[in-house]
């Protein structure tokens, strides 16, 4: 006599949620550019985020809402974890006016991140997209730190203007790094720039790699990947070592509310992070 | 699953005496031939012959605005969830509609379990009924929803002078034991009750899918650019009146209200609908289901071919109320399903 009912809800004890965040605080703030701000954030608790690189939390401003935010620092990184956020939003404007010590909550780390167990012997070959270096930014820096893990490191950046560029500290470091090639690249120049100019798939002919040991991880924007994606496999790159994230409203992260769905995936449950094999023949994907 | 009888004179008292016990949900009719599920103060006032309800019982599992948690803003802030619910007893659940809440009850406690709907449900006791009159929109025998032999606590059928009562759980045995009068039904009974229940899928005969049940996700997929979806989309207000009525439906949105004294307030969530225009549009402006008929196109996919896939069970369960909802006249599964399968 056991019905769906019993099967499916027995083994809930009722006492917690699952939409309750846990409370954090801002340790440190830095403005990237005009639009882009840094926050440092710990847990009151002190417990680590726990993150693997490519995941996100939903960040909760008490009387203004969530919003899900892609982690930037790396979990080699402890005590602490860094969210870089564009001010776009209801969330993400009210937390740009915040600053140290300011209090906010945390939910997550939630979504599937950057298989970097497979990556691991593997070239890596990293595209990022004005903001796509923010979640990118967290395996780069979770690659330099298990540098002997990994083979190649290449790293492809593309922003609008030079003014846009994120983290100039660590593209500085990057530029001369005997870790990492690096290539960058900006849209429009703005009179004192000397690098490249022109969108970032112009930067793809500069290198030069081995399709068969190289995986290449690819984010940025939404009209990007179509792109980055075809010059990818123009190197011979298989679609199964080309990563990509995908940005989508992820409103609860748990799999309920429906806003993040591409067809009949949970972007928050099986992404955000996809290799292109797996959602070529999903319709809305890209 | 064991049979008990209820001689109809008996009856009336049952349901009164589950008023006088807990809150009682029952169908009651709200203006002339329009139905819904709403508290009852009285057995006279449940209509159990009724064809179709204006929204599913899931507005009492799954409300249309609910607490999700209470904050505080200042001195501290603070938050605490809000786990609200209890007891219930919800008469009346046509089996297309306990087949819906199985379907809820499978997704909420999938992977991350959703506590607000799951407590709430483990407090509601679900008794159904036959359905004696079809809606001219539901489609029941389509969607292997004219009866249901489990997902219920108690299922009365009309066998004349007797309701005969299917125990299906030890929760429905114990209420009935407590409130009503009742005797283990005869085997003549429970004959009359198969016998009752096997015609009632043939009352949705003239509204049929023309696509097999299991086959329909292979019609959807190959039928995925079809540009029945742009026809449809031209007469389509995005309005979300289907996902509104959708006893299946269950995304949401999360709001945030501050108090006016600024120093506390709530997140609630509320029930929204894939064919709403922000639906799937990020702060960045980005709607990643711009199109209506892409929009279209996701309603039904879901409830005729991504549920299935996940659960073995279709989203759609053939209720008709989407149909019968939509003012352009253009949500009705079983037209848009026999129109891909001609091909136009």
């Amino acid at each position: 006599m056991t019905t769906a009912a019993q099967v499916h809800t027995g083994s809930f004890s009722g006492q917690t949620s699952i939409y309750l965040p846990s409370l954090a605080e801002i340790l440190r703030t830095e403005q990237l550019t005009k639009m882009e701000k840094l926050f440092e954030i710990k847990f009151k608790n002190g417990k680590e985020l726990g993150h693997q690189p490519g995941q996100f939390v939903e960040v909760s401003l008490f009387g203004i809402g969530e919003a899900p935010i892609s982690v930037s620092s790396s979990p080699t990184k402890k005590g602490s974890f860094e969210l870089a956020v564009r001010a776009v939003g209801n969330v993400t404007r009210a937390l740009h006016t915040l600053d140290r010590g300011a209090p906010l909550g945390i939910r997550g780390p939630f979504g599937k991140g950057f298989p970097v167990e497979e990556m691991k012997g593997k070239d890596i070959l990293f595209v990022a997209g004005g903001i796509g270096l923010v979640p990118l930014r967290s395996l780069i820096n979770y690659t330099l730190d298990n540098r002997s893990d990994f083979g190649r490191m290449m790293v492809l950046f593309g922003a609008k203007t030079p003014a846009e560029q994120l983290f100039q500290d660590e593209l500085s470091r990057w530029r001369g790094s005997k870790e990492m090639e690096y290539w960058e690249t900006v849209d429009r120049s703005d009179g004192q720039w000397k690098g490249n100019v022109g969108v970032i798939t112009t930067l793809f002919p500069k290198v030069s790699l081995d399709p068969k040991k190289t995986v290449a991880v690819i984010v940025g924007p939404p009209v990007m990947y179509r792109f980055a994606i075809l010059e990818a496999q123009v190197k011979g790159i298989p679609d199964d070592q080309i990563i990509v994230s995908l940005e989508r409203k992820m409103k609860c992260g748990v799999g309920k509310c429906g806003h993040c769905q591409i067809n009949h995936v949970y972007v928050c449950q099986e992404g955000p992070v996809f290799s292109y094999a797996k959602i070529k023949d999903l319709k809305e994907a890209i | 699953m064991t049979f008990r009888t209820v001689e109809k004179k008996n009856f009336p008292p049952f349901i009164d005496s589950l008023i006088q016990a807990t809150e009682v949900v029952g169908v009651r009719e709200k203006v002339e031939g329009k139905y819904e599920f709403a508290p009852l103060e009285s057995s006279s006032q449940l209509a159990l012959d009724y064809d179709v309800t204006l929204l599913s019982p899931k507005k009492f599992l799954f409300p249309p605005l609910e607490t999700l948690m209470k904050f505080q803003i200042s001195p501290t802030v603070s938050c605490q969830p809000v786990l609200e619910s209890r007891p219930l007893v919800i008469v009346g659940i046509h089996p297309y509609d306990i087949k819906a809440i199985g379907q809820l009850d499978r997704i909420f406690a999938d992977a991350n379990e959703d506590g607000h709907y799951l407590k709430r449900r483990q407090e509601a006791v679900l008794i159904g009924v036959d359905i004696k009159r079809a809606s001219p929109y539901a489609f029941c025998k389509s969607m292997n929803t004219a009866t249901v032999q489990e997902g219920f606590d108690l299922f009365l059928t009309d066998v004349g002078d007797s309701y005969v009562m299917a125990v299906g759980t030890k929760k429905g045995g114990e209420l009935l034991e407590r409130h009503a009068v009742s005797r283990p039904a005869t085997k003549e009974e429970i004959a009359k009750r198969e016998e009752i229940q096997e015609k009632i899928p043939y009352k949705f005969s003239l509204n049929a899918v023309t696509t097999p049940y299991e086959e329909l996700p292979r019609l959807l997929a190959e039928n995925s650019q079809s540009k029945l979806f742009e026809e449809l989309a031209e007469k389509c207000f995005s309005c979300g009146s289907c996902n509104l009525v959708c006893p299946t439906c269950y995304c949401f949105d999360v709001q945030d209200e501050v108090a006016l004294n600024l120093s506390e307030g709530e997140r609630f969530r509320l029930w929204d609908g894939c064919l709403l225009d922000g639906f799937a549009k990020v702060a960045t402006g980005e709607n990643f289901r711009e199109d209506r008929s892409q929009r279209i196109r996701h309603r039904i996919f879901r409830k005729g071919k991504y549920i299935y896939e996940k659960y073995g069970q279709h989203g759609c369960v053939g209720c008709g109320r989407c149909a019968s909802a939509c003012l352009p006249d253009i949500a009705n599964p079983v037209e848009i399903f026999n129109r891909l399968k001609e091909g136009k």
